[in-house]
């Protein structure tokens, strides 16, 4: 019962804590500790990596029209609406929720944008915040059905899938169409990022990436913080130019099929797709709301115990789903060139859930990056693209999807076992 | 006699018919451990949920530092600097060490989070604490094992310069190990100067490190006592029978209150 230890307060450097300082200070231990959390159950993108790479491998075998540049660009696109879906899925999936209605609520926004060009006369933009208007309702009296009434989310999105389809099929009619040919919508798909301005954006990227990778090492090992190698800094920003630049310089080739014509540049919708992955990197890993909803996703009782207004954050999570729905509704019509009353019913939603669930989000709530939607969705969209160049029969496309989304839920519950039991 | 930290006098509390605490006084002095012992049911986690602030009194006095206080909410509570760290822990599995200890009271700086200073601090804290068995505060707490998760709470609601850690059965599943450190770190609270309620069940916890010990019997206080005025034997017959030679309550309230 000694008196003296409140005035000895020791400092961080000498209270035992300066050993994680050392911890991880080599590329080898990095990769060492990484090998640990792969063998917990912690595998992160690396399943959808690995089955990228097996199905490029496959199609490109089976058919030398998968690798060209023309086909690419195709898969990027055929992406877009896919990649957008699945990162607002990621937000419900964070909860340990799930939400059936999401490519339907993109069906019927897409709708109204379309209504609001042809019948409104109204510019792209004040169209396309209509239909995000309407997603986020959507997602608001679906978020409040589900927190405040405590209605089981599988419930109250299915039978707003249900309902969510009478929108479209009474704004448009059984059996007719809206043309989406706005110049800029419609260019999302079609048109490209000219030549040049692709190139300073990639460059942009990689230097700012490596900016800030370099001023986040430096401040963190000044303080003593717990931070990654150098190497490993360096190995990041490498990778990252790679990839980047790597595609730049491919879909700035002229990949048009006929020499005549010259198609060359990053489709629009990339530009579309990398501005919302930054932006929701950032909320999840650097606001309090993203913390807030990791929080309620691992324990809810403990995030409400904390002071977080789980419902609202709930709510937020609804609302930001149904939002990214409307957008990727917007990029499905911008790629087909119209909406029909069956628009967002059909595949997309399962689609989006598979991509997201694939990179490596769990359907268990607590685990998942905005990042896993983008390289679940490459694989997605991959499989109806690569199939389709091999004319299949459509139904061996549902087979192969099907099984693809049943392996990527059957490696999370795995995983997850494995997490459990190893404690990573 | 110290000043108490925090008071409860003649607090009654009802639930519908039964009247779970009769007039119960209760105080935590500071840099004192204070055990709150009872069989179950006696209204040991009723008189802790009152003082949390979670349920409100029907009746009594809640003071603080002297001074009577009105109580709300949690909130009003963990504002007068007192944290309570439950049986079930409330942390986050998903999270490494420095996100729970600040979860809900997370540091910004502009419009993101401050790492860095939620690091700093939450590293200062432990050091503070003499915390030595966590290999890294960046590791989940998934990964921790029942003694340095319970630790982690512990120095969660020392974070925040709480006056007053009710800690409740924070030995009840840790090994022998585990609970010697556990109780190292409530004797050190204590040492810093915090008033440190421990709710427990094992009596060699209770004399390892208690300096009072406040007997509950039916909602009744059999007994507030130095812990070292009292033996083992005469704080379990405190428990059971509510009386012990002098010390006690004078007649079976049991009967007498039928």
């Amino acid at each position: 019962m000694s008196a003296d230890t409140d005035t000895a307060s020791p400092t961080p450097a000498a209270s035992g804590f300066d050993r994680d300082n050392v911890q991880a200070a080599t590329i080898g231990d990095s990769a060492r500790e990484y090998v640990n959390r792969l063998r917990g159950g912690d595998m992160g993108s690396l399943p959808a990596i690995l089955g990228l790479i097996f199905l490029f491998v496959v199609f490109s075998s089976l058919n030398d029209r998968f690798l060209t540049t023309y086909n690419m660009a195709n898969l990027v696109i055929q992406a877009g609406s896919i990649i957008v879906l699945a990162m607002g899925i990621v937000f419900v999936l964070l909860l340990g929720e799930i939400d059936l209605s999401a490519g339907v609520a993109g069906g019927a926004s897409a709708t109204i944008i379309a209504l609001m060009l042809i019948d409104y006369d109204w510019t792209w933009w004040m169209a396309t915040l209509a239909g995000v208007a309407v997603g986020a309702v959507i997602g608001l009296v679906i978020g409040a059905l589900v927190s405040m009434l405590g209605i089981p989310s599988f419930v109250v999105t299915l039978a707003f899938f249900l309902a969510l389809q009478a929108v479209p099929l009474r704004l448009i009619g059984s059996g007719g169409s809206l043309r989406f040919n706005d110049e800029v919508l419609r260019g999302l798909s079609i048109k490209n990022v000219p030549v040049t301005a692709g190139w300073i954006a990639a460059v942009v990227i990689v230097v700012g990436f490596a900016a800030l990778s370099l001023w986040r090492y430096r401040s963190l090992s000044a303080k003593g913080l717990i931070h990654e190698p150098l190497g490993l800094v360096v190995l990041k920003i490498g990778v990252l130019a790679a990839v980047v630049l790597g595609l730049t310089a491919l879909l700035s080739a002229n990949r048009a099929p006929n020499p005549n014509f010259n198609i060359s540049g990053i489709p629009w919708v990339a530009p579309v797709v990398i501005a919302l992955l930054l932006f929701w990197t950032f909320v999840l890993t650097k606001t309090r709301f993203g913390r807030h909803l990791y929080a309620v996703g691992g324990n809810a009782e403990a995030a409400r115990r904390a002071g977080i207004n789980v419902l609202r954050v709930k709510i937020m999570a609804f609302v930001i789903c149904s939002s990214m729905a409307a957008i990727s509704g917007l990029l499905a019509a911008s790629y087909t060139g119209k909406v029909s009353p069956g628009s967002g019913g059909g595949n997309e939603l399962l689609y989006a859930v598979g991509a997201a669930v694939i990179g490596g989000t769990s359907l268990f709530g607590g685990r998942g990056r905005a990042m896993d939607a983008v390289v679940g969705g490459l694989v997605i969209a991959t499989i109806p693209n690569g199939l389709g160049l091999l004319n299949q029969a459509s139904y061996i496309n549902f087979l192969v999807t099907g099984g693809v989304l049943l392996l990527a839920a059957s490696v999370d519950a795995i995983s997850r076992r494995r997490r459990s039991s190893a404690g990573v | 006699m110290v000043e108490p930290l925090l008071e409860l006098r003649g607090v009654n509390k009802s639930f519908g018919v039964v009247h779970v605490l009769h007039d119960v006084d209760f105080a935590v002095y500071p840099g004192q451990v204070t055990a709150l012992v009872g069989d179950n049911g006696a209204g040991k986690s009723t008189l802790v949920k009152i003082i949390a602030g979670i349920y409100g009194r029907d009746s009594g006095d809640y003071l603080f530092e002297g001074k009577k206080v009105e109580v709300h909410g949690p909130r009003d509570v963990a504002a007068l600097g007192v944290e309570v760290v439950y049986q079930d822990l409330a942390l986050c599995d998903n999270l490494d060490i420095v996100q729970n200890m600040f979860l809900g009271r997370e540091e910004t700086k502009g419009i993101g989070l401050d790492e860095v200073t939620m690091e700093s601090r939450a590293r200062e804290t432990l050091a503070s604490l003499s915390v030595r068995t966590v290999k890294s505060v960046r590791q989940s707490v998934a990964s921790l094992s029942g003694g340095q998760r319970q630790t982690v709470a512990i120095a969660k609601a020392v974070l925040w310069n709480s006056k007053i850690v009710l800690l409740d059965e924070p030995t009840a599943a840790l090994g022998v190990a585990q609970t010697r450190q556990v109780l190292d770190l409530v004797r050190r609270l204590a040492d810093r100067g915090l008033g440190v309620v421990l709710i427990s069940h094992n009596m060699g916890d209770v004399f390892e490190v208690a300096d009072r010990i406040t007997a509950l019997y039916l909602g009744r206080v059999a007994a507030d006592v130095p812990a070292k005025d009292v033996t083992h034997s005469q704080v379990v017959e405190l428990i059971t029978a509510g009386r012990s030679g002098d010390l006690g309550i004078a007649e079976n309230p049991a009967t007498a209150t039928v």
